[in-house]
């Protein structure tokens, strides 16, 4: 009986039009897609993208050359050289980071004591050369004053979790 | 003109070379996109949008793709039969264009309006599985190869369960010719009658063509890309090509012997107004989507699974249906031409 149940249900094809009447259901929904390059997902305000380095608003550079972010970089992409500057206060020569070494940890942000250097939103920086890819100093700050009232903004949401 | 065109040698042979373009143009058209309504078709059923950027609506993605691969550099394997290598993928394209001879998309409108239509049908789609099993054999790859054996004993098995549907069709027609398929159905179209038959029809399509569920010859998950993994460019193209334009003659061979070819549905007169072709294309559309529908839903068949499905239960199944039909035309006396 079992045997002639089973047979009869599989003739009649049943689970096999559930199946189809699924992907029907589906061929009808509202797609997932976003249209990428025209529009975007949101972001978290703790995403990790391109780096910046930021001012004070009175346009002095937040770093201070302590070298933490170095120290804590597990991929060692950053390298700081630093002196003393005319007027006495401790600044970095030389800020450099490797962003094909970059991992995009987060580590550097967490380690500043100044929020000074800091991961920003921009994922999209992608380059057609390798040697674009080594940032330096001007290209960093560059980057913080480009980006710096959406890295404000960041910050201040995310204040509270920190 | 038309003393030219129909009673000298010269005008016979141009006019048939005009009406094969006539048909094959649109054929061509058709399968490229065909291609892109499978994208679209799976792209929808998964969510996705699918190609939507070259022209207006990804329209102009067939070209772009066909254009990519022309230029495109041909591989040819250094263990492989270079002769073999390239009959394989011509021999499918052109037993693919070859079928198109005896459709009638029309009233009338067949290149060759043959007596034996349905056997010239069956025979070329028979001969389709050589194509395939040379190219996997003169690609010298045991992927290739696996595909090519898995392939014939598939389109085998399932060639002689559809024997036995068309047989089925035959006898409620009482003609080999497809024109006089098309009008026995002027009444009800043999879908309804013969309703088991066409769907055993129709999966055996599927597995004819190696479509999915049944696409174990180019099974990728197990064997890459089954019998031509070795092909690159433009004779990929000529397999993907031929592989669609069977999926469409398929389909015109189930619109033809089950969905009434280029009749209306109705007999009545908003539906007749329409001509028959319109009618024809658009049953061809219905029945590929089909295709893409079940591609989209079911996963793949196993090996022995089948083997079983075709030999134990589509077998046995349209032998019955066929000692049924026919016991049922010769009870009622419905048998025609007698």
């Amino acid at each position: 009986m079992a045997f002639l149940d089973r047979t009869a249900r599989s003739l009649v094809l049943g689970e096999l039009l559930a199946g189809l009447g699924l992907t029907l259901r589906y061929f009808f929904k509202q797609k997932a897609t976003i249209n990428y390059p025209y529009e975007k997902g949101p972001i978290s305000p703790r995403f990790k993208g391109e780096h910046a380095l930021r001012r004070y608003p009175n346009g002095e550079e937040r770093c201070i050359a302590c070298k933490l972010c170095e120290a804590v970089c597990p991929a060692q992409a950053i390298t700081i050289e630093a002196e003393p500057r005319a007027d006495g206060s401790r600044r970095t020569t030389r800020y450099d980071i490797d962003m094909t070494k970059c991992i995009y940890c987060g580590l550097c942000e967490e380690a500043c004591p100044v929020d000074a250097i800091v991961e920003g939103p921009n994922f999209e920086f992608s380059t057609e050369t390798r040697e674009e890819l080594m940032y330096n100093k001007d290209r960093l700050l560059a980057n913080g004053d480009r980006w710096e009232p959406e890295l404000a903004r960041r910050l201040e949401l995310d204040a509270p979790y920190r | 003109m038309y003393d030219f065109f129909h009673n000298t040698d010269i005008g016979i042979v141009i006019l048939t070379f005009i009406e094969a373009l006539v048909l094959l143009v649109p054929l061509l058209i058709g399968v490229a996109y065909l291609t892109y309504a499978e994208r679209k078709v799976l792209a929808a059923m998964q969510l996705r949008k699918g190609p939507n950027v070259v022209g207006p609506f990804g329209l102009l993605q067939p070209f772009a793709d066909a254009l990519k691969m022309l230029m495109k550099e041909t591989i040819i394997p250094s263990g492989s039969n270079r002769l073999l290598f390239f009959m394989g993928p011509m021999l499918t394209f052109m037993l693919a264009m070859l079928a198109w001879a005896v459709i009638p998309v029309n009233n009338g409108w067949a290149i060759a309006d043959i007596n034996v239509g349905i056997l010239y049908l069956f025979a070329i789609s028979s001969l389709g599985v050589y194509g395939i099993i040379i190219a996997g054999w003169a690609s010298n790859s045991k992927y290739a190869f696996l595909g090519a054996m898995r392939s014939a004993a598939q389109m085998v098995s399932y060639e002689v369960s559809m024997g036995f549907v068309l047989v089925s069709v035959l006898l409620c027609v009482g003609s080999l010719n497809l024109t006089d398929v098309v009008l026995a159905q002027r009444t009800v179209w043999f879908c309804i009658p013969l309703f088991p038959m066409f769907i055993v029809f129709f999966i055996s399509t599927l597995a004819e063509t190696n479509r999915s569920p049944f696409d174990l010859p180019e099974g990728e998950s197990e064997i890459v890309a089954g019998f031509f993994v070795e092909y690159s460019s433009m004779s990929f193209a000529l397999f993907f090509l031929g592989e669609y334009a069977n999926m469409i003659l398929m389909s015109a061979m189930t619109t033809i012997l089950f969905l009434g070819g280029w009749l209306a549905p109705f007999n009545v007169v908003p539906f007749t107004w329409i001509p028959g072709v319109i009618w024809f294309v658009l049953k061809i559309c219905f029945v590929l989507f089909f295709f893409l529908w079940v591609r989209a839903t079911f996963p793949r068949y196993r090996y022995d699974q089948l083997m079983r499905l075709g030999w134990k239960v589509f077998l046995p199944l349209s032998l019955l249906w066929l000692v049924v039909t026919a016991g049922a035309l010769m009870a009622f006396g419905w048998l025609p031409n007698t």
